[in-house]
Order: structure tokens, then C-alpha cells, then sequence
């Protein structure tokens, strides 16, 4: 017998961490965001349950804001695995015209973490995997693999339940649900390292290419359709860049680069002076501002 | 490739853990330097002057950050040269051991502070105990605030021998002892120019290079089964993680607790066919014979593993409710969950000293050894044998919460000497003789409710009727059988458990048996259903407490709320309503004949 690699190790946990949700739990789903996470989660799934297709469907809640190429390539991934993909989409925040450029923090709790709690609530179902890791945020750090959630679908740090060995306890009574991090332990090295090699398919996103963009905020954001109006003295360029994390393309930074393989991201993140989520917008309001959104029943 | 290395750090705010954690990341250029930033940022927003406090690198939750305390485990991320590292940062304070019961439960090391001016303290036992308790066999004692004590060597060499002799009578792989100044740095990442007395690895070294796993090869295989795998009539797959030993295709191989054996005929890793899988990885495996394999099953080559009904054990209590001994809860080992009862408290064990001491009940946090009974025979391990089939957490039947975990001392063999007395004459023949079909029809509502009105209406009706009947009353039962028993929480579980077993033998000897007793909890009658079996029908007499306390036929309602009667239920201890019964009434709706015939309806002998 051989040590396994820390890899086989973290692929092996989320494996048995799928299992165990597919066995016990009354009506799980699979949250898929089309991101990179999403991507190793996604794959991992058809794994863990092989030659089977995974017993659950999964399910993208599209605020209307996301790239186009994203949109693409999650229609191509359900078609070619031949997985059940579920939409879901808050009309009642398009009616009203929620956009994220009007509404700042209220389009993010009404297209992201209203719509899902109306999606969830919808179809019944009683957990949804998440690809959230803990060393993304500090609040984060100490959630628990299996992270239960009240009837209103919020996280109460302080009554978390202990977690031990590998021991999950999934039983929950009516209107609970469960959230599970099956990449809890992963790092955002771990995940680009897993992806080189198993050569997980990504969004091309993820690789610099030249792309439209303006400078707003101190942000690069992409012009990614003409929704996007321009304020005064901002002017389209064309710059090489890429993206670290995907989201709603009005709220994602890219940055500039030049990596447009696999190993060249890789290198890049090695050396990363800049944590991921500071690309994201809404973490950097106040300290603890994503512990606030959370117990509000953000993912 | 990299190997991981989990460990967990014990130790209090004031010994400085997360400080000591925080530097060894910012030291090492771990970190990100935006979260440096936010660092810098809240430091000098927080209360602690102007300096870096690497400590707000761990504290993550608003909570903790308000109250300056660590409360809940944190887990960090970091990755030298030569190896991947999970760091479970957890809080030392007694009132969260449970929390660091968590940690520690996902550890293979544990990092130890101590404050080199205090020296070991009795927290140091208590978070040694724990993390013994919980597998951890490989400890680093890392004793900090060396610059407090001027860099002395036999201040370093009285704790550590202070340490020795305590940790002597806990089973440990590999000790070892560093002194450090976590403000300064000092051995953790770098070596310390002032104890140049100190010939050993920094902290970090140490930590780079120690095996932690016991690969001997002659491990045999344990599989716990996860799940079936059918996508169609030709494909049947066994899935679960390798937990000890490794397999080849054509291995002969025992399926328990049915004992079935079957040679394997094909190994999955994930998706990828292969000839050989070993301890870790997630597997499918296929066999070359039809066996009945179900979730819970364990696949194995292993005589060590026991099967067996009750075991002796020590567990952390970890719920807000009270351990009260002989309620039904939930049980998960490996990958089997069912119901299972805590039976005595053997004794309670000091977390802080190791002193034993009587008791009968556990709270929050204490540790006690006992024994656990299991509803139907399992594939069980001593703990020291494997930590997979030897560990098992206990959820409490109506919360849900994950109330206790557990490691098993050793299993019981009583129920394979004490065999169930099967009888010439069964139970179908002396139900035929009666010419009735058995049952056990149970009451239960609130004093004063109309149980024993009714019950005593129903058993007269049935003598009429000509049927062979016993009436159990709550009274009645207590004067004789249960008069050793109380009325707090432990004695009612135990009155209840004894009478269904005597409604169970009675039902046996083909009688219909009428309970009428108040029953309060929703986990007990769901015991007595379990005891009892198909023969139980719970009635539910649902009248209302303003209306028996409007009735108090014997006046207990005035003397409880006068604080004559403590516990009383429905007035100073609850009364849950039942979820499952058959048959609801409510006496203030219908008449006692009409009652009885909807009973009598129900029961269709």
C-alpha cells in the first residue's frame, strides 16, 4: 500500500460525501453555478455514482446577468452528460426590473438568494449541494460540511451541529433543509490542480483572450452585451484578460493576463498576490458581510 | 505528488494559538495579501494597539470577534513545498469541548499550547483527554511565551516532564516538545537564536516530515457499504470508501452482518476499472454471485469484526437535553443508521481530572462510559481497531441534533448467551385458543383526560363480549411493579419500558391488554410501538387542558399549581403530542360508548 496523494484523498472525501447524500436524503439536487467549482463538482458527480448517472438533477439559478458564453456552455454540458438541468429564474424580480446596475445589493438578494430559497421551496428539495470551500472566506472556515438551514432557509452558526469523523447526520424535520460543501476541504490550487489533471472542461472564460472591457470602480468589467451603458469618460477597450471566478457579468472583475492554458493559470495562482473573491464585488462591503448574507439564506 | 497532513491545534486565546496559527501562515507568505490587508484593516479598528494581531486571521464568525474568543473550529488551508496541510483551529474553553471534539475527530495530530509561565494546566488534561478520545494518536506540545520565561531551558524541561508523566496513561504513536514564541516567531517557522539549547526541528519542520499513517500492508479489508448501484438489470455495484486493508479482483470476500461470501469480481476507483484498490479510495465493487448486500452491509476478509447488539462505550454527551438512560434515539455506525437505547450509566469520568464518578444522567459536555443497545445485530469494531466501524454518533429522535458520539470500549456478547425461548406452544395457538387475535390498545392524554374512564369502559364491553382481557393502569402499576420508581425523567422512561414489556409478554400469551397511563413523551410511546410491535394501537385522548383541569377529579391540578407536585404534567413538565396514533378522542366531542365502539371498530377481532 501507498500514501495517496492529497488529491485522491480530496476526490475520494467528495465522493463519499455524494454517496452518503444520495442514500439518506429524501430529495437532493445539485446547485451549479457553470464555474470552475461547479465544473469539478459537476465531474466528481458523474464519478461518484458510475456507470449510474448521478440520482438527483441539478439546478442553475440564471439571474438574466450572466455571461453568454457561460449560458452555452452549461446548455452543452447538460445535452452531451445527459443530465437533468433545471433553470430557475425569479420573474417576479424581471418584471420588476431588478438589474444590477440599478439596485447595487437588493439584485443580488432578490435574482440570487430570494430565487434560490423560491427554487428550493418549489421543487421540495431537502438538500442541495453547493461547491463552496472554506478557504474562500473566514465565516466560511468554519461552516460544516453538512450545513442545516430553518424552514427560512437561514444558517445559525451558533447551533451548528457537531460533525464527527465521518458521521454525517442528515435527518432533518419538515421545512429544513441541508446544504452540503462536498469541496469544503479543497483550495482554490487543489481545484486548478484537479482540473490539469483529470482535464476537466472549463468556460473559456476562464482563459485570457482579448476581450471588450471598461474600467469602472477600479474594476475591469466586460461589455458583454448592450445592456451595459456606458457612464461618462468610460470608453470600450480591447485588453487580454481572463477571469478568476464567473458570475453575473456586470459584477465579475476580469484581470489581465496572458495565461491561456491550463498551466499557465495554474503558475499564475501559485503566485497569486490577490485572493479570489476580491473579484467579486459584494464580499468587500464590511467585515463580515458574507456571514450577514448567509444567515439571510445566501448560499 | 503531495501528501495531506490534518491536524488540529488545542489551546486557549491566552495560551495564543491563533496567534501562533496566524504566523506560521503570514510568516510563510501563505496568505493572500488582500487578506493581509483586511488584517491590517480590522486590527487597527479592533481593540487590540495599533500592532499586526495575527489571531484575526482564524477568528472568522462576527460572535467571536465581538467577544475576542475562538468558538467555533475553524479549518485552514496551506501548502508548503513538501506537503498540503488542514489546520482545525478549535476553541479550549470546557464550555465548547464538544466543538473541539470536532475538530479533533478530523485530525491525525494534534498541536498542543501550552503557556510556558503557567505551565500545564488542567485544561492541557482536558484537551489531551479529548483528543485521545477521539483517535488522535500523534501529539506536538508546542510551549509558548518562551520570551516571558527569559529562553529557560529547565522551565521547558519541567513541563515537558509534567507532560510525560501525565500523557503515560494514553496511547500515543509519537511525542514531541517544542519551545516557541509565537509574537516572535521563534521555532515556528525559523530557528531561535536565543534557545539555541533546543536541538530539534522548528514546528513547521516537524509537521513537514512526520508520518502519520500506519501503512504495515497487513491490514485486512473493511468496506462499509454506502449504496447499490443498479443503472439496469445487468450492472449490481457495491459503493463505499475503503477503509482499511486493500482488494484485488478475484479475492474471496465475507459480506456481515449475513456472513455470505462471494469473490469480487470487478473493482471501480470512481469510474476507472482496475485490478487492486486500497484503504481511501472510493470504490465499486462487483461480485460473482447473487448476495443480499444492502446499505449498512459490510464488505470484508476480517474475523475481527464482531456482530453484535450492545456494546460497552465512552461518550461526549454534546446536547443541551439531558442524557436520560433507556430512551430511543438514532444511532449511525459506518454507514448504518438505526434505532438504538443508551442502557445504564456506568460510571461518569471527570474531562478535566480522569476521576470516575457515579451517575445516572449526563449533561452538556461530560463524558461517560455505557452501554448501548442496538435495535438489530451490526458489524462492530473496537475503536483501537478501527476508527470506522468503532466510532458512532447518537441523534435524538425528535430534534435531530447529533446529541452524543461515541467510541466503543468493547461489545457485549449477552444477547448471543441469552437466546430467545421458543416455545412448543406459540403465540398463534394461544390467541386460537382464546379465540381473539392479542393487541395492546394504549392510552394516553393528560391527567384527567378520561384514560382510565375509557379503558375501563372498553374492558368491560370485551368481557362481554366474551374476550380474554388485561387492564394495566397507571396506579395500579406503580403500587406493585414499578414502586422503586420516581417520577423525574429517568424513572418515567424506565415505567414505561417495563410496562410494555409486560403488555409485550402478555400480547405473547394471547391476551388483549389495555395501558392507561399519561405517557408524556413522544420518544417513549415510540418505544413501547418498538417493544410491542404490530400489535400496538395508540389512542390518543386528546381533551384539553382547560377542561381537565375544570374536572381535577383528584384534585391534583390545584396541588400542582399550589407547587405541591413537582413534575406534573401539562403543568411543570410537558406533554408532547403524539404524531403517529392510531386513533384520536376527544371526550368533550363524544360519549364514552361511542368511544369505546370506535375503539372496538378499530381493533376488528
Amino acid at each position: 500500500m501507498r500514501n495517496l496523494t492529497h488529491l485522491e484523498q480530496l476526490e475520494a472525501e467528495a465522493i463519499y460525501i455524494m454517496r452518503e447524500v444520495a442514500a439518506e436524503c429524501e430529495k437532493p439536487v445539485m446547485l451549479y453555478s457553470i464555474g470552475k467549482d461547479s465544473s469539478v463538482m459537476l465531474y466528481l458527480a458523474m464519478k461518484a455514482f458510475y456507470p449510474e448517472k448521478p440520482p438527483f438533477p441539478f439546478m442553475h439559478i440564471d439571474t438574466g446577468w450572466k455571461f453568454k458564453e457561460m449560458i452555452k456552455f452549461r446548455d452543452e454540458m447538460a445535452e452531451k452528460l445527459g443530465i437533468e438541468m433545471i433553470v430557475y429564474t425569479n420573474m417576479e424580480g424581471v418584471k420588476q426590473g431588478i438589474n444590477p446596475f440599478d439596485h447595487g445589493a437588493a439584485y443580488t438578494d432578490i435574482m440570487k438568494t430570494q430565487a434560490l430559497k423560491q427554487a428550493l421551496n418549489q421543487y421540495g428539495f431537502t438538500a442541495a449541494f453547493g461547491g463552496a470551500r472554506r478557504d474562500e472566506e473566514k465565516s466560511r472556515a468554519k461552516e460544516r460540511v453538512f450545513s442545516f438551514r430553518n424552514a427560512q432557509h437561514a444558517w445559525i452558526p451558533k447551533s451548528q451541529r457537531p460533525e464527527m469523523w465521518k458521521l454525517y447526520n442528515t435527518r432533518i424535520n419538515k421545512g429544513e433543509s441541508i446544504r452540503v460543501f462536498p469541496l469544503s476541504n479543497w483550495t482554490e490550487k487543489d481545484i486548478w490542480q484537479y482540473i490539469l489533471q483529470e482535464n476537466i472542461e472549463i468556460v473559456p472564460l476562464y482563459y485570457a483572450k482579448e476581450r471588450p472591457v471598461v474600467y469602472r470602480d477600479g474594476n475591469l468589467i466586460m461589455v458583454d452585451d448592450d445592456r451595459m451603458k456606458l457612464q461618462p469618460g468610460e470608453e470600450i477597450e480591447m485588453k487580454k484578460v481572463r477571469f478568476r471566478t464567473l458570475g453575473c457579468y456586470p459584477l465579475t472583475g476580469a484581470c489581465e493576463s496572458e495565461a491561456d492554458t491550463l498551466e499557465a493559470i495554474i503558475e499564475e495562482t501559485l503566485q497569486a498576490v490577490v485572493s479570489e473573491r476580491t473579484s467579486r464585488v459584494i464580499d468587500h462591503e464590511a467585515a463580515g458581510s458574507m456571514e450577514r448574507r448567509k444567515r439571510e439564506g445566501y448560499f | 505528488m503531495k501528501s495531506l497532513l490534518k491536524f488540529i491545534t488545542c489551546g486557549s486565546v491566552d495560551d495564543g494559538k491563533s496567534t501562533l496559527i496566524g504566523h506560521m501562515l503570514y510568516d510563510a507568505k501563505l496568505i493572500f495579501t488582500d487578506q493581509v490587508q483586511a488584517l491590517e484593516l480590522e486590527s487597527r479598528v479592533g481593540n487590540r494597539d495599533g500592532k499586526i494581531d495575527y489571531s484575526l486571521l482564524l477568528d472568522g464568525l462576527m460572535a467571536e470577534r465581538e467577544q475576542g474568543i475562538t468558538i467555533d473550529v475553524a479549518y485552514r488551508y496551506f501548502t508548503t513545498d513538501k506537503r498540503s496541510f488542514i489546520v482545525a483551529d478549535t476553541p479550549g474553553h470546557e464550555e465548547y469541548t464538544r466543538n473541539m471534539a470536532v475538530g479533533a475527530s478530523f485530525a491525525d495530530l494534534a498541536v498542543i499550547l501550552l503557556d510556558a509561565t503557567q505551565g500545564m494546566l488542567i485544561q492541557t488534561k482536558r484537551h489531551i483527554r479529548i483528543c485521545s478520545l477521539m483517535g488522535i494518536r500523534h501529539f506536538v506540545f508546542a510551549i509558548n511565551k518562551m520570551d516571558l520565561v527569559h529562553y529557560d531551558k529547565s522551565c521547558f524541561e519541567k513541563i515537558e516532564r509534567s507532560i510525560r508523566q501525565f500523557i503515560s496513561e494514553f496511547e500515543t504513536d509519537s511525542l514531541r516538545f517544542i519551545p516557541v514564541s509565537a509574537t516572535e516567531g521563534d521555532n515556528v517557522n525559523r530557528k531561535s537564536q536565543t534557545m539555541f539549547w533546543y536541538r530539534g526541528e522548528t514546528l513547521l519542520d516537524y509537521l513537514e516530515n512526520i508520518e502519520v499513517d500506519n501503512l504495515t500492508g497487513e491490514e485486512e479489508l473493511l468496506m462499509p457499504v454506502q449504496r447499490v448501484c443498479r443503472p439496469n438489470h445487468t450492472f449490481r455495484g457495491f459503493q463505499g470508501q475503503i477503509e482499511a486493508g486493500e482488494i484485488n479482483t478475484g479475492d474471496e470476500v465475507c459480506i456481515l452482518p449475513s456472513k455470505e461470501q462471494a469473490k469480487v469480481s470487478d473493482i471501480y476507483v470512481a469510474d476507472k476499472k482496475q485490478d487492486t484498490a486500497q484503504m481511501g479510495q472510493s470504490v465499486t465493487l462487483q461480485l460473482d454471485r447473487e448476495v443480499d448486500i444492502s446499505r449498512g452491509c459490510v464488505i470484508t476478509n476480517s474475523n475481527q469484526v464482531q456482530i453484535s447488539d450492545m456494546f460497552t462505550s465512552q461518550i461526549l454527551w454534546m446536547d443541551d437535553t439531558t442524557l436520560v438512560p433507556g430512551r430511543n434515539c438514532w444511532i449511525k455506525i459506518g454507514t448504518k443508521q438505526l434505532p438504538a437505547s443508551v442502557m445504564d450509566i456506568k460510571y461518569k469520568i471527570d474531562v478535566n481530572s480522569g476521576e470516575h464518578m457515579p451517575g445516572n444522567q449526563a449533561f452538556k459536555n461530560e463524558l461517560v462510559v455505557c452501554d448501548v443497545a442496538l435495535s438489530e445485530k451490526c458489524a462492530l469494531m473496537e475503536f483501537g481497531q478501527n476508527r470506522s466501524l468503532g466510532s458512532f454518533i447518537l441523534i435524538d429522535r425528535v430534534s435531530n441534533m447529533t446529541s452524543a458520539c461515541g467510541v466503543i470500549m468493547h461489545t457485549l456478547r449477552r444477547s448471543d448467551n441469552l437466546v430467545w425461548h421458543e416455545t412448543t406452544v406459540t403465540k398463534q395457538m394461544r390467541c386460537a385458543l382464546k379465540n381473539q387475535n392479542s393487541k395492546t390498545i394504549w392510552f394516553t392524554g393528560l391527567s384527567g383526560s378520561g384514560k382510565s374512564t375509557l379503558a375501563n369502559a372498553l374492558e368491560n364491553k370485551l368481557a362481554l363480549m366474551g374476550r380474554h382481557t388485561m387492564l394495566l393502569d397507571g396506579d395500579n402499576v406503580r403500587m406493585g411493579l414499578n414502586n422503586n420508581l420516581g417520577f423525574n425523567e429517568h424513572d418515567r422512561v424506565e415505567n414505561i419500558r417495563r410496562i410494555a414489556e409486560v403488555a409485550k409478554l402478555m400480547n405473547d400469551a394471547g391476551l388483549i391488554v389495555i395501558t392507561a397511563f399519561i405517557s408524556p413523551y413522544e420518544t417513549d410511546r415510540e418505544n413501547a410501538r418498538r417493544i410491542i410491535g404490530e400489535d400496538f394501537l395508540e389512542v390518543y385522548v386528546s381533551t384539553s387542558i382547560e377542561e381537565c383541569e375544570k374536572r381535577d377529579v383528584k384534585g391534583l391540578y390545584k396541588k400542582a399549581r399550589n407547587g405541591e407536585i413537582p413534575n406534573f404534567t401539562g403543568v411543570t413538565s410537558p406533554y408532547e403530542v403524539p404524531q403517529s396514533s392510531e386513533l384520536e378522542i376527544d371526550t368533550t366531542k363524544i360519549s364514552v360508548e361511542e368511544a369505546v365502539d370506535m375503539v372496538i371498530k378499530q381493533l376488528k377481532i
